[in-house]
């Protein structure tokens, strides 16, 4: 099922939630919705269920608008952020709950049938008869799961789906949702914060500040072409440095950054530790060694540049560094953009 | 018309008002009402009288001596449950409520007959001098247990969810337990003993059922407000029972309002992020 | 080990400022509370078990209790849909007004039961608002029934809404939209999605709410007219055999009613256990109102 958004504004009180949202999303597609606390991503998916109705715009799901059908009505399965499964119903009465409440009348038989074919999709077969509280986070999550697709839903929206979960158990269950998605081909959105999770897990993410879109694209796009100093810094870690444009190259104390698409003027230019290279001699901006951090994978640098500008480096974990060390710094990649 | 996620506004709201309306506002809007077609002249003439005046100086007088008593009690047994363990705790715990859940009536007779002059504290009282009931002592004691489970209920929780690390900090800081209690733990209780006090002291002045029987009603001497209107009504003196009423209806409302006030400062300290 | 404490003394706890404590406590407790109860159950068998039974047989007793009884199943139960229906409204919806609504409802738990009585009497009686208009239609609201069941449900109306907001409003709205995008109705989500998470604080409301309702003296003796064997309820009947000097009498009636509080304070223990009250209240999906075994 296509969904498409137009213009879909929403308020709180006095507060403008979201501004101006169109978006589309393609039938079996998987796409998040990542931004900071307050970026209106979770009243978009909101919007969409139908749990908030939107002050203006449209929602279509394929070729029907879907903007004043009531939640009860719209056929999307939802998973909400803290699971809210019904504590006093078992796992296995919690997945049923949508099919018996169904206008679609189901015999017990066929009830039971589709709870034991979604507890081995879901892979909690044991688990049937517990009640929430007796299981773990990522089960929860796993039931709550299972009940959203029991009633066949057009879409599935997940909010902040990992949110409440430990960090290893939110990785093996980033890549069994994505495994249950390709099999269902389901069209999923959901919602996160968290840009490592967005970018491991979607098709395609749609990154949102102060209720507007502010980049679409596929995890490539965003990740080697940011359109904004934001979604730069909202990706990952990045050092900014303060430089001048003239001609399309900006001079960076004996480094050069090519800068075709800048004005002359004020730039800002964004570097990854990653994209730095440290060399005890030769070309490139010198800096100062302040500390050194090891971690498991490489050795992360902070050095301090001649104008007193603190930056940030990875190097291969062997390499032999020490505070005060001097050194130069190559650029190997940067996102320019007009200061 | 703002379409709404989940159904029945329309219905439970209007239950809700409804009822509100018939069964709380329209009683008091009357009463007030009936007040204010005195003319302020007359009214002020009834309010201020001689006897209307000792009543309030009665009742507010006997509800701040109970208030006091309940306030040092009320805190001895919040701590005694919080803190210690000792055998029938339990059963204190539970009988703590017994005010809130015995009939003002049968209050009322019970504890008259426990302090008449024949009664089983009633009797050793006199003959050292002090009688209790059917004098203001009486009212006292009947505003005492009525109010009880006020204070013991609002400080509870509270002691209970304090942090140790403060008291311990206080101990590692060299704090004796007398100074600790004093500058750390009853301040951190203040907010919610004002809040309990203020619940006492407006249950007091409204209580009626337990007070009548052993209060002796003697006017100007042992007469509460709250009789002062029954007996008005008697009389069918309508005119003063809205009078007096509205006086205790308007103390019940600035009541309500320092007790929201108090227990919004409460859960300052209470409430965690 | 046995000699050591498992941890060092807190505040208070030397075993003089202990045993003081404990030992104020439980004389004053004794006093105030433990010997009404007592002295209730004494005066009350004072004659011997034959007069106790013969005050309980008498028929205007017998009256009282039934009309007290009839009196609590009319209010409680509509001050039970109320409260319901009341927290429903206050919970799951944002309007304006809504902090006033619940400051209203509050209202009667602070107000003097006389003031209720009064301000009833300025309704309904004849120098009241709809008085002429009532008795011109030959309705009887005041020294009747209706009148003693609407001061008994303006004295309880807080109660049960009292329990029940505070802990739907910690519930949130979760339950019900996910039982609402299941394709639940709103009676469907309402009977088995929200009332089974509520349903031990719905009974500690309703029990006090009783308990209250039986027990209401003051705003009843205003609006009853204390008509013997007509209009008297229990309490009422207990002051009248009282000023009658029928001691025994009184207290064998007010025994009835000592009796209802002390089964609902083993109530109100019981319902507190399974999380319900104010004091003891905890998250929804507490073990001890779901789990039938603890979680692994």
């Amino acid at each position: 099922m296509k969904i498409r958004l137009d213009q879909v504004v929403k308020s709180f009180d006095t507060f403008r939630a979201v501004h101006g949202v169109s978006l589309e999303v393609a039938s079996g597609e998987l796409v998040a919705l990542l931004g900071p606390s307050g970026s209106g991503k979770t009243t978009i998916l909101r919007m969409i269920a139908g749990l908030e109705y939107a002050d203006g715009g449209t929602i279509s799901f394929g070729n029907q608008d879907a903007t004043t059908i009531p939640v009860r009505e719209r056929g999307v399965g939802f998973v909400f952020q803290h699971y809210a499964l019904f504590p006093h119903m078992t796992v296995s009465e919690n997945i049923a709950f949508g099919m018996k409440v169904s206008k679609v009348k189901r015999s017990k038989k066929a009830i039971a049938d589709r709870v034991e074919e979604l507890l081995s999709l879901v892979q909690l077969e044991g688990l049937a008869d517990r009640f929430p509280n007796q299981i773990s986070g990522g089960q929860r999550q796993r039931v709550a799961l299972a009940r959203a697709l029991a009633v066949d839903p057009k879409v599935l929206l997940l909010d902040e789906p990992f949110g409440a979960l430990d960090a290893a158990v939110r990785r093996d269950l980033r890549i069994w949702l994505r495994a249950i998605q390709e099999k269902l081909g389901i069209t999923t959105l959901f919602v996160t914060h968290d840009q490592e999770e967005a970018l491991d897990l979607a098709d395609r993410v749609v990154i949102l500040n102060g209720g507007k879109i502010v980049q679409e694209g596929t995890p490539e796009d965003v990740t080697r072409r940011p359109n904004s100093a934001f979604v730069t810094r909202f990706l990952g870690d990045t050092n900014r440095l303060q430089g001048h444009a003239r001609g399309g190259q900006i001079f960076l104390g004996g480094a050069n950054v090519a800068a075709p698409d800048i004005r002359d003027g004020q730039a800002e230019i964004y570097v990854r530790p990653a994209d730095l290279e440290w060399t005890g001699e030769g070309e490139g901006v010198h800096a100062t060694v302040t500390r050194v951090i090891d971690r498991p994978d490489n050795r992360r640098v902070l050095a301090r540049l001649d104008n007193g500008e603190p930056v940030e480096l990875d190097v291969a974990p062997e390499t032999r560094l020490a505070r005060g060390d001097q050194g130069y710094l190559k650029i190997r990649r940067a996102n320019v953009f007009a200061g | 018309m703002k379409r709404r996620v989940l159904p029945g506004l329309p219905l439970t709201l209007g239950i809700t008002l409804l009822y509100v309306g018939l069964i709380v506002v329209l009683p008091l809007g009357a009463l007030i009402y009936k007040a204010g077609t005195l003319g302020f002249a007359d009214y002020w003439r009834i309010v201020s009288s001689e006897r209307a005046v000792a009543s309030y100086r009665v009742t507010a007088g006997s509800a701040a001596v109970a208030t006091v008593f309940n306030l040092v009690f009320g805190l001895a047994l919040a701590w005694v449950l919080v803190r210690y363990r000792f055998p029938g705790k339990r059963l204190v715990d539970a009988i703590v409520d017994l005010p809130f859940a015995l009939p003002t009536a049968v209050a009322g007779i019970a504890l008259t007959t426990l302090f008449a002059a024949n009664g089983w504290f009633g009797a050793p009282l006199a003959a050292i001098g002090i009688s209790v009931a059917y004098t203001p002592l009486g009212i006292m004691v009947a505003m005492a247990f009525t109010s009880l489970p006020f204070i013991v209920r609002t400080v509870q929780p509270v002691l209970e969810d304090l942090d140790p690390a403060l008291e311990e900090a206080a101990q590692s800081l060299g704090g004796s337990d007398w100074t600790i209690f004093r500058k750390v733990i009853l301040p951190l209780l203040a907010p919610a003993l004002m809040a309990g006090v203020s619940l006492s002291f407006a249950r007091s002045l409204g209580e009626f059922g337990a007070i009548i029987f052993i209060a002796g009603n003697q006017p100007m001497q042992t007469e509460i407000t709250a009789l002062l209107t029954f007996i008005r009504l008697e009389e069918y003196d309508y005119q003063a029972a809205a009078a007096v009423a509205s006086v205790l209806l308007l103390t019940a409302f600035v009541m309500l309002a320092v007790t929201n006030l108090l227990q919004a400062r409460a859960l300052r300290y209470t409430q965690r992020s | 080990m046995s000699l050591h404490q498992a941890k060092p003394p807190r505040v208070g706890d030397s075993p003089a400022v202990r045993r003081t404590l404990i030992a104020l406590v439980l004389l004053v407790g004794a006093v105030l509370v433990l010997a009404p109860l007592i002295v209730i159950f004494v005066q009350a068998f004072s004659l011997g078990i034959q007069a106790f039974t013969a005050a309980i047989g008498e028929p205007d007793t017998l009256h009282a209790i039934l009309l007290t009884v009839i009196t609590a199943l009319i209010a409680v139960p509509i001050n039970t849909a109320f409260g319901v229906a009341a927290a429903w409204a206050v919970t799951k919806f944002d309007f304006p007004g809504k902090r006033l609504l619940i400051v209203v409802i509050e209202i009667p738990f602070s107000i003097s039961p006389i003031v209720a009585g009064v301000a009833y009497l300025f309704v309904y009686g004849l120098q009241g608002l709809l008085g002429p208009a009532l008795q011109a239609a030959d309705i009887k609201i005041l020294f009747a029934l209706p009148g003693i069941v609407l001061a008994s449900m303006f004295v309880t109306a807080p109660f049960v809404a009292r329990e029940l907001i505070p802990l739907m409003q910690a519930q949130g709205r979760d339950l019900e939209e996910a039982a609402t995008s299941l394709g639940a109705s709103g009676w469907r989500t309402f009977w088995s999605v929200t009332l089974p998470n509520v349903r031990w604080a719905l009974l500690y409301g309703v029990v006090l709410c009783n308990a209250r309702v039986m027990g209401e003296f003051g705003a009843v003796s205003v609006v009853s007219g204390n008509i013997r064997g007509q209009t008297n309820t229990l309490p009422l009947h207990i002051e009248l055999l009282y000023h009658d000097y029928q001691t025994a009498g009184a207290f064998a009636a007010a025994s009835i009613l000592t009796v209802l509080a002390v089964v609902t304070i083993i109530a109100k223990v019981a319902l507190e256990r399974r999380g319900a009250g104010r004091r003891s209240r905890v998250s929804i999906a507490a073990p001890s109102m779901i789990a039938e075994e603890p979680t692994s």
